[in-house]
C-alpha cells in the first residue's frame, strides 16, 4: 500500500507543467489526489514521474462574468461548494458536490481532477454535461477546447492526449426562473453513485417548462444527456404524464452491469430518479417564481 | 533511483525539517519520522478516515497526501488537540464522558474530523454530525456515542453547558 518510486515535480506555472508533461516518459499529473492517491497506493498506476499541479496557482480561479462561469481545473471542490457567486448562479453544483466523497476528500479534490479522471459514477461530469460546459486544454501543440458532449471517449478515457493538461471549464449559467435537482442513489453516503440524475428546468411566464436538461451518471461509461426525455418536458407544467414519458426514456439507456448492480436494476433506478429529479426541479422553479 | 527532498513543516506548533522520499505519505512521515503514532492508518486508500489530520486548518486524508506536499504547511494531528499540559480539548472531554470510543482505532480521525466540523458548524443537527463522520469508519460501530459526544461538545463550545 505504498506507491512505487517516482520522481516528483512541482512546477509553479502552467507552461512549466506543459513542458514537463511533454518531455517526460510515463508521467502522470497529480491534481487533488483523491483518486490518483489510492491508485498509486494500490499500484494500479506506476508512473516514473509525478507532475504535481498544486503549485500552479493560476488554475484555481472561479469567476462569473455576464452569466458565463469560468472555473480553473485546480479549483478545489470544497471551495466551489462554499462559493456564494456560484451558489447563486448554479446552485446544482453545490447540491451535487455534497454527494462527492466526504468533506475531507473535497478539501483536496478538484473539479479538473474529477473531469480528467472521468469515473463513470462521478457527479461533477454529470453537472458539466447539464450545462454543455466547454473544457479548456493546454499542451505542447497549443490550446484547444472540447465540448462536454465530446469529452468521454470510453471507460475513464476523456478526450485528452497524454501530453495535454485540462486547465479549466467554462459554461453559461441559465437565465430566468429556474429549478434544479441532483438526486443520487448510493449504498452509503459518500459512496460512488449507483445512479445519479441531475436536472435543470427553466420556466416561461405561464409556468410551463421552456428549457430542460437531464443527465445521468453511473449508468454508462460517461455522463448521458437525455435530449429525448428533455423534449417531453418542454411546454409541460410538471404533469405526471410528461414526467413519466421522460422517465421512460431514462429506462431505455443501455446500462452497465457490475458487482454492485445489474444493468436492469440501473435502468429501473434511472427511471425512478429521473422522475424524482424533474419533480423536485419543477417544484423549486415554482417556488422561485412565487418568491419574485 | 530514490527521489528525495528536504521539507520543513509545522506539526502541532513545532517546526520540523527532514529529508524525505517524495513518495512518502504525510501519514507515514508523521508516524515514522516524527514518531507521532496517534495518526492511524486503516485502509491506506482514503476511505476509512483514521489518518485524518488538519492541514492549514482543513481536515484531509494524510494517507493520500505526500509529505512533500505539506512543505510549508501547518499540520495538527490528534496529539495536538489537547492543551500542552495534557488537558483535553472540549471535544476530547466529551468523548471521554460519553464513551465515544471503544477500541480507539478510529478515534484520532473522528477527533480531527469533528474538530474541523464543529469550528465551521457550531450548532449542528444530529444529521449533520452523522454526515460529517460518514467518511470515518468505526468498526466497533460505536457511532451513537460518538454522535452524542459531538453534540455535547458543540453545546459546551457554544457556552450552553
Amino acid at each position: 500500500m505504498k506507491p512505487s518510486p517516482f520522481k516528483y515535480h512541482d512546477p509553479s506555472s502552467l507552461s512549466e507543467a506543459v513542458g514537463l508533461l511533454g518531455s517526460l516518459e510515463n508521467a502522470k499529473l497529480l491534481a487533488g489526489g483523491q483518486s490518483l492517491g489510492p491508485m498509486l497506493n494500490y499500484r494500479y498506476v506506476m508512473p516514473d514521474h509525478l507532475v504535481d499541479l498544486n503549485k500552479v496557482v493560476d488554475l484555481t480561479h472561479i469567476h462569473i462574468e455576464k452569466g458565463r462561469v469560468h472555473v480553473g481545473a485546480m479549483a478545489r471542490q470544497r471551495v466551489l461548494e462554499r462559493d456564494p457567486g456560484l451558489q447563486k448562479a448554479c446552485p446544482i453544483v453545490r447540491e451535487a458536490l455534497l454527494e462527492v466523497g466526504h468533506f475531507q476528500t473535497r478539501n483536496r479534490g478538484t473539479i479538473g481532477g474529477s473531469l480528467a479522471h472521468l469515473d463513470p459514477a462521478a457527479e461533477l461530469p454529470g453537472v458539466m454535461a447539464l450545462y454543455d460546459a466547454t473544457l479548456e486544454l493546454a499542451g505542447p501543440r497549443g490550446k484547444r477546447t472540447v465540448p462536454m458532449a465530446e469529452w468521454g471517449r470510453g471507460y475513464m478515457s476523456p478526450n485528452l492526449e497524454p501530453d495535454e493538461i485540462l486547465t479549466g471549464l467554462a459554461w453559461d449559467a441559465w437565465e430566468g426562473v429556474q429549478g434544479h435537482a441532483f438526486v443520487e442513489f448510493a449504498r452509503r453516503r459518500g459512496d460512488f453513485a449507483i445512479v445519479a440524475v441531475g436536472c435543470l428546468l427553466a420556466l416561461d411566464a405561464k409556468q410551463a417548462i421552456r428549457r430542460a436538461a437531464i443527465s445521468l451518471v453511473g449508468v454508462a461509461y460517461a455522463p448521458v444527456r437525455l435530449p429525448s426525455a428533455e423534449k417531453f418536458l418542454i411546454g409541460s407544467k410538471g404533469e405526471e404524464q410528461a414526467i413519466e414519458a421522460a422517465a421512460a426514456e431514462a429506462r431505455k439507456i443501455e446500462a452497465k452491469s457490475d458487482l454492485f448492480a445489474s444493468g436492469a436494476y440501473r435502468q429501473r433506478l434511472a427511471g425512478v430518479l429521473t422522475a424524482r429529479a424533474v419533480k423536485t426541479a419543477y417544484q423549486r422553479a415554482l417556488g422561485e417564481n412565487a418568491g419574485k | 533511483m530514490t527521489d528525495k527532498r528536504t521539507i520543513t513543516l509545522t506539526v502541532n506548533g513545532q517546526r520540523h525539517t527532514r529529508e524525505v522520499e517524495t513518495r512518502m505519505h504525510l501519514a507515514d512521515f508523521l508516524r515514522r519520522e516524527l514518531r507521532l503514532t496517534g495518526t492511524h492508518l486503516g485502509c491506506e486508500h482514503g476511505v476509512c478516515g483514521a489518518c485524518t489530520v488538519l492541514l492549514d486548518g482543513e481536515a484531509v486524508r494524510s494517507c493520500i497526501l505526500f509529505a512533500v506536499q505539506a512543505h510549508g504547511c501547518d499540520v495538527i494531528t490528534t496529539e495536538g488537540l489537547a492543551a500542552p499540559d495534557g488537558t483535553f480539548s472540549v471535544l476530547q472531554q466529551a468523548f471521554w464522558e460519553k464513551h465515544g470510543l471503544q477500541c480507539g482505532f478510529c478515534t484520532p480521525g473522528m477527533l480531527t474530523t469533528l474538530t474541523a466540523f464543529l469550528r465551521e458548524t457550531p450548532d449542528p443537527t444530529e444529521e449533520q454530525v452523522r454526515d460529517a463522520i460518514s467518511g470515518n469508519l468505526c468498526r466497533c460501530t460505536g457511532y451513537a456515542t460518538i454522535v452524542e459526544a459531538a453534540l455535547s461538545a458543540a453545546r459546551r463550545l457554544r457556552g450552553e453547558g
